[in-house]
């Protein structure tokens, strides 16, 4: 339905404008088929898989679950705005090292999801990585690497 | 023996660095870096210039008629630009991967909730959800068949009958009895491969009438030997190309939106893409078949078994997929990695109105563990004996002949799999108790500490590697040595294995070059590869890729020896050199030779047989990949909730070529053997799927993964590449019944059905 609306989003610290967009449609769907930012994953587009995790002024948020519309005016930071191939976080780098990566679908909805960990909490527990990644659903490593990841990269922080 | 921790802070595992490393090192995976970046482009990504979006429409109803179709509506909403019905099929309306019964769009039947029905393209998803919802069906209500006891007493679900396939063993002697026996009746639920990556593509028309696919699949060629004939079109003039794939697990064997896109972008004339939302996708692929075994064991005093007496019962659902190669397994793996000397098994595969099942992660293999080792501890209980003793005992090893009669020739180290995982310390009481929040229940804290109770269990299975059954299984490959650099052509699936890596190793270390590329995998390029399951590439494609470049090292420095009059014999090839054994000759590669050397290798394993119609014996299969598992669990007895507290496992690869994704394969493998022990099931109710969403199909997430601890048994295999086995699959057989022994333990219940629920323990 393409219902004449314009309006711009501030993504990744650019002004977006996103033209032609029906009203009803998620951040996700206008991030990924609008912007064309596929970095912003969609696994379920019901807020239970967090392969869509991006920040809203800093909170980790599920795209999929926000209207793009109503996102106007907010700060959106998505995987693409955290690191690129030849500038990669620490936590990019970590899953690389690790062998947190499989298929990857799961992969930029968690550095998005870890990023965002390490922000609020430096040293996080076994336990405390397993519970704020919770929301993060991937189906090929069983946790294992990415865990080993996360480890790193805060042993690397506090070195 | 190698181990590998899987905790972080004591990792040992090798520094990989930039430059390719050979074999058993942890070589980074070339794709990594655009995957953590999400540049990595999937096949819902895809985007063509005057694309439309395809959607499809299924019946809500699991056996009907259809009266009438009417389509009208939807055409005339605007922005839609075709809605089509299996009227307009342009070419053979069914495929399917052993058997072509699975119609491309339903004609007169529709046989399962969520059959494909019609077809819309229009200018967005949103248009074309509402077109969708515009067409008009009038079915007449058949009733289904849903129980696949009664398959074989009812109606015909599709023409041929209800039984898929029938699959009797029997060896030795049928009046054989022991001093024991016991006997059980077990059942696995419906289990879904839950990839994250949604079914998806685009189809391309072109002006030649030609069509080219891109999609996320697990098999190009055996997609495209089905699709050519669906859209009318020879084989030339269809070519799929494989698009970005968000992991697999067997849930891309069969197609997706493959013939729906085709058909849509042929007839709009138009780039089509589609792309599955997750409750589409629970509908639009097919599930892990649900099974029913009845088991009967008999053995001496000593342990030792005499006879295993079997019946296994999987529901195929509507369409045959690949069901006849899973009861084909059920049956060959029914009596496990153990030594029995008689043996009467049947596994029975029905049609039903449920919905289809196909491939997932060790097919038939996994149903099979569950219930031959939920009966080795029923055996053991009674004979008094310790779980891990009794298989210790009957454990197979090479020489020993199986079930079919063929004869074990690969190493099988059942025994040193099942010490490995008993050989780890066990975690202690409060390992993992911060706070009560390691304890069952998890942050809800629900758990009265009180009434807490630990168990530990063991499990050991086993799987063909590759095709088996007389079923042609070979991959071909093309290798270019240019200017030093070498490209590698293979129509390999990536799927998230890593594929990409262990290929680059192989040829890095029979070649010793750095600059290693892999050209696309399509249909067009290179003859098939088969498909990426059966824990298969490693061994299949990596192995053409380690005999191409054997062919190629071999044609260098045939030329060097020309070119520059040297004994070819005296050279050889590393780090991008070639180099004579006295040091006199050393050259780089990229000068050694002048011409591009090109070869191309088709390879096939070890010729196999089928079974025997009335007695299943035959040298069915061409390897065997084995694994073993102990699982720790703590039960909360009066909530019935469950947590893994730790696994340990020994598994058998063969060689592990990339230890760090071997580590990978393994720990994933065993997060869906987890899922199927205590949560993950497709519930259906009178055939209609009543949870396909991440909501309510609930898949192990970080807080439910325990700490896994891996020992690698590394026995090389003769004639594997560099003596590597396979690892996708047995993973996943024994951690099931690992954690449902464990489960037992900590209960004494007999707890006979996988997944595990509360009720089952709480108010047992
Ligand atoms: S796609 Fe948004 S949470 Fe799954
Ligand atoms: S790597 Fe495949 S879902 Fe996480």
């Amino acid at each position: 339905m393409e219902i004449e609306r314009r309006y711009e989003l501030l993504i990744n610290g650019k002004e977006c404008k996103v033209e032609s967009s029906w009203l009803g449609e998620s951040l996700m769907y206008v991030l990924r088929e609008r912007l064309g930012l596929w970095g912003t994953k969609n696994a379920c587009e019901q807020g239970e898989c967090g392969s869509c995790s991006v920040l809203i002024d800093g909170m980790l948020a599920c795209s999929c679950l926000e209207l793009a519309a109503t996102a106007v005016g907010v700060d959106i930071t998505t995987v693409e705005g955290l690191g690129a191939p030849d500038n990669m976080t620490d936590i990019q780098q970590s899953f690389i090292d690790e062998g947190a990566v499989q298929c990857g679908f799961c992969t930029p909805g968690l550095v998005v999801a870890v990023h965002d960990l390490l922000l609020s909490n430096p040293a996080p527990s076994g336990q405390e990585i397993k519970e704020a990644l919770a929301g993060n659903l991937c189906r090929c490593t069983g946790y294992g690497r990415i865990e080993a990841a996360v480890v790193k990269v805060v042993q690397q922080r506090h070195e | 023996m190698s181990k590998w921790f899987s905790k972080g802070t004591n990792n040992v595992m090798p520094n990989a660095n930039e430059s390719i490393s050979g074999i058993a090192t942890s070589l980074q995976r070339p794709d990594a870096a655009e995957k953590v970046c999400g540049t990595f482009e999937y096949s819902s990504d895809l985007v063509a210039n005057n694309m439309l979006w395809g959607g499809t429409l299924r019946s809500p109803h699991p056996s009907a008629r259809i009266v009438e179709i009417n389509v009208e509506n939807a055409r005339g909403i605007q922005g839609v630009a075709t809605a089509l019905t299996a009227n307009d099929l342009p070419g053979k309306p069914n495929y399917g991967l052993l058997m072509s019964d699975q119609p491309v769009l339903a004609d007169e039947f529709v046989r399962f909730e969520g059959e494909p029905v019609a077809l819309v393209a229009a200018a967005d998803p949103e248009i074309c959800r509402r077109a969708l919802a515009a067409i008009e069906i009038s079915y007449e209500l058949l009733e289904p068949l849903t129980d696949p006891e009664r398959a074989e007493d009812s109606p015909a679900v599709f023409p041929g009958g209800n039984v898929i396939r029938r699959v009797p063993i029997e060896r030795g002697d049928p009046e054989a009895s022991g001093d024991v026996v016991v006997e059980g009746v077990y059942e696995v639920g419906m289990q879904d491969q839950a990839f994250l990556g949604p079914e998806s593509g685009v189809a391309v028309p072109n002006e030649d009438g030609s069509i080219d696919l891109y999609v996320a699949t697990q098999g190009l060629h055996q997609d495209h030997a089905q699709l050519a004939p669906c859209l009318g079109l020879p084989g030339e003039k269809v070519r799929i190309h494989l698009a970005g794939v968000g992991g697999a697990f067997g849930g891309r064997e069969d197609f997706s939106v493959h013939a729906h896109a085709c058909f849509l972008a042929l007839n709009t004339r138009r780039p089509v893409k589609m792309s599955y939302l997750r409750d589409e996708s629970f509908r639009g692929h097919l599930h892990r078949h649900p099974a029913r075994m009845w088991y009967r064991h008999h053995a001496r005093k000593s342990g030792k078994l005499v006879k295993v007496e079997a019946r296994i019962l999987l529901d195929g659902g509507a369409y045959a997929s690949s069901s006849s190669a899973v009861a084909g397994n059920a049956a060959r793996f029914a009596c496990g990695p153990y030594r029995v000397p008689n043996v009467s098994v049947e596994a029975i595969c029905v049609r039903t109105n449920n919905h289809p099942c196909g491939a997932m992660r060790g097919f038939g293999a996994v149903q099979a563990c569950y219930g031959h080792e939920s009966q080795m501890d029923k055996l053991a209980k009674k004979l008094g004996m310790d779980p891990l003793e009794i298989r210790f005992i009957n454990a197979l090893q090479t020489g020993d002949r199986l079930p079919t009669g063929q004869k074990v020739h690969v190493p099988a180290p059942v025994r040193e799999c099942l010490e490995a995982a008993a050989a780890v310390p066990l975690p202690g009481e409060s390992s993992d108790n911060v706070d009560g929040y390691g304890l069952p229940g998890g942050a809800g804290r629900t758990a009265d500490r009180s009434r807490i109770r630990r168990g530990v269990g063991f499990a050991v299975g086993y799987k063909n590697l590759a095709y088996s059954e007389g079923y042609d299984d070979n991959a071909r490959v093309r290798c270019c040595l240019k200017d030093g650099k070498l490209t590698i052509t293979s129509a390999a699936a990536e799927i998230g294995q890593g594929f990409v890596t262990v290929a680059r190793q192989i040829a890095h270390e029979v070649l010793g070059v750095e600059d290693i590329a892999l050209h696309p995998a399509n249909t067009s390029d290179i003859g098939s590869a088969g498909s990426s399951a059966a824990s298969r590439q490693t061994y299949m494609s990596g192995k053409a890729i380690e005999l191409a470049c054997r062919q190629i090292a071999q044609r260098v420095c045939e030329a060097c020896g020309e070119n520059w009059k040297v004994n070819a014999k005296q050279l050889s090839l590393a780090n991008g050199r070639v180099r004579s054994e006295d040091g006199r000759f050393d050259v780089k590669l990229a000068e050694a030779c002048g011409d591009p050397i090109e070869t191309e290798v088709f390879h096939s394993h070890r010729q196999t047989f089928g079974m025997d119609k009335a007695t299943g014996q035959g040298d069915t299969d061409a390897s065997w990949i084995f694994g073993a598992q102990r699982a720790v669990v703590d039960v909360d007895l009066d909530l019935g909730l469950i947590r893994v507290v730790q696994i340990t496992t020994g598994q058998d690869v063969g060689r592990a070529i990339n230890p760090l994704s071997v580590i990978g394969q393994i720990e994933g493998g065993i997060s869906q053997g987890l899922g199927l022990a205590v949560m993950e099931e497709v519930l259906s109710q009178d055939g209609v799927v009543q949870n396909g969403s991440f909501t309510d199909y609930l898949v192990p997430t970080f807080a439910d993964m325990p700490p896994v601890e891996v020992t690698l048994i590394e026995k090389p295999e003769d004639g594997a590449p560099f003596g590597a086995k396979g690892v996708g699959e047995t993973p996943s057989l024994s951690s099931t019944p690992a954690i449902a022994a464990a489960i037992r333990a900590a209960t004494g219940l007999e707890l006979p059905r996988v997944p595990i629920r509360p009720e089952q323990i709480a108010l047992a």
